[in-house]
């Protein structure tokens, strides 16, 4: 059977899978990281997204063979050892972006990469198009955009704390 | 999915080597669409050949009066690059419109191309940039290359290796896009080129296509006006449970008229 070599959330693992195996697979049946989620499986629905090398993929559209040498990010991979969450999480938690909770992995995979390519800062507008591989059915949206909105502030140093949702 | 053997060859002759061995092998490069169709076991490949280890399929470079972009140059490589945005403007923003964001991390113009679905956004571009499409064995006119729903030139083994796009005086693109899927519902791409005015018209009909009475009129009057009465005849059309083939039909003049007022 065919290995794979890949570094997850800064650990190096070797792994047999299959040639079908698909990277969120892999991910979540052999590496039990079962916070990425499975949710269309036909690359819409972005329940899915991680990084690889610094993009974020749909990891249901990727063969775990397709990344051999990758590093790879997961939603387990962004808060620090002691707990404390990546400003991204945080602005999720502070501004109530989330409902049922089953996209939000995607939503914050997806809303790192988005500001990370645009240190220049984005508009509400921007931020909703920048979504458009992630669906959520249950909040409308408009919490998730404030969150991402106010965790860019912090995610480029132009605030040292999260502003609060009662701001 | 059914299960296949994995092959990541480092040279384009290694790949056509596998593929020329192995009728049921397939390419793989983005896998944005492949690994779709294979999920719905569409399609039983007996061998994927990952194309991602070969460094000469890569890059996108100016030769003179043209651009050269290498088949797995990725969609949002394409959309981010300073020296397309220079060139062909219109190419580089068709790129940033296909798919999304984490699509465009992983999507290929090879792979586009190659698979030629109708709802594509490249194969427009291809198409009225008058592009030459190299393979590994020839060079294809673009006029020669889209044969129909999902069928190029290409023979079996036969591998996509660049794209040459002539750079254009002008060149715009326009479409509507299904509001679920986002897929193209009709889309034109116009373009003033050497070999005169071309408009490429995509997701309306099986393959892209050529509007001849578009670009004759565009020929004699270069602007939105020009084609704003020209109707599009809905006989070969798609109509499906998105659009029928009439609406469709009334799209490909709306948007023919948008990318010519987004041409400029």
């Amino acid at each position: 059977m065919p290995q794979v070599t890949l570094t997850v959330n800064g650990k190096t693992s070797t792994v047999e899978v299959e040639g079908r195996t698909l990277l969120v697979e892999l991910l979540r049946e052999k590496l039990r990281l079962t916070g990425t989620h499975v949710g269309c499986d036909t690359s819409q629905c972005g329940a899915c997204v991680v990084h690889v090398n610094g993009d974020s993929v749909k990891s249901c559209t990727m063969l775990a063979l397709q990344a051999e040498g990758a590093e790879v990010t997961t939603i387990e991979g962004l808060a620090k050892p002691d707990g404390t969450l990546h400003p991204m999480q945080e602005a999720f938690r502070e501004y109530h972006a989330l409902q049922c909770g089953f996209c939000t992995p995607g939503m914050v995979m997806s809303a790192i990469d988005l500001v990370q390519k645009h240190p220049q800062g984005l508009s509400e507008k921007e931020i909703r198009e920048g979504l458009e591989g992630n669906l959520c059915r249950c909040t409308g949206y408009h919490n998730i955009v404030k969150a991402i909105a106010a965790a860019q502030e912090v995610m480029h140093g132009r605030r040292s704390e999260l502003a609060s949702a009662a701001e | 999915m059914y299960d296949f053997a994995y092959h990541k060859p480092a040279s384009v002759a290694d790949a056509v080597k596998l593929l020329s061995a192995d009728p049921d092998a397939r390419p793989i490069s983005g896998g944005q669409t492949l690994l779709p169709a294979l999920k719905h076991r569409l399609n039983k490949p007996s061998a994927i050949i990952d194309l991602s280890g070969i460094a000469e399929l890569r890059g996108i470079r100016r030769e003179g009066d043209k651009l050269v972009i290498g088949a797995l140059t990725k969609h949002v490589e394409v959309a981010d690059s300073a020296e397309v945005k220079s060139a062909i403007p219109a190419l580089a923003q068709l790129a940033g419109t296909i798919g999304d964001t984490q699509v465009r991390n992983r999507g290929t113009m090879g792979g586009s191309v190659s698979n030629n679905d109708p709802a594509a956004d490249y194969p427009a571009a291809v198409l009225a940039l008058d592009a030459t499409i190299v393979t590994d064995k020839r060079r294809i006119a673009a006029d020669e290359f889209f044969l129909g729903m999902f069928t190029t030139a290409l023979e079996p083994g036969e591998l996509l290796v660049a794209i040459e796009f002539p750079i254009p005086e002008k060149a715009g693109y326009a479409k509507m896009k299904n509001p679920a899927s986002r897929y193209v519902m009709a889309g034109a791409f116009v373009a003033k080129t050497k070999s005169g005015v071309r408009v490429a018209i995509n997701g309306a009909g099986p393959c892209v296509f050529r509007q001849t009475e578009m670009e004759q009129a565009l020929t004699a009057n270069w602007s939105p006006d020009a084609v704003a009465s020209i109707k599009q005849p809905a006989d070969d059309l798609n109509s499906d449970i998105h659009g029928s083939a009439e609406y469709r039909a009334h799209l490909v003049t709306v948007m023919a008229k948008r990318a010519v007022a987004a041409a400029g």
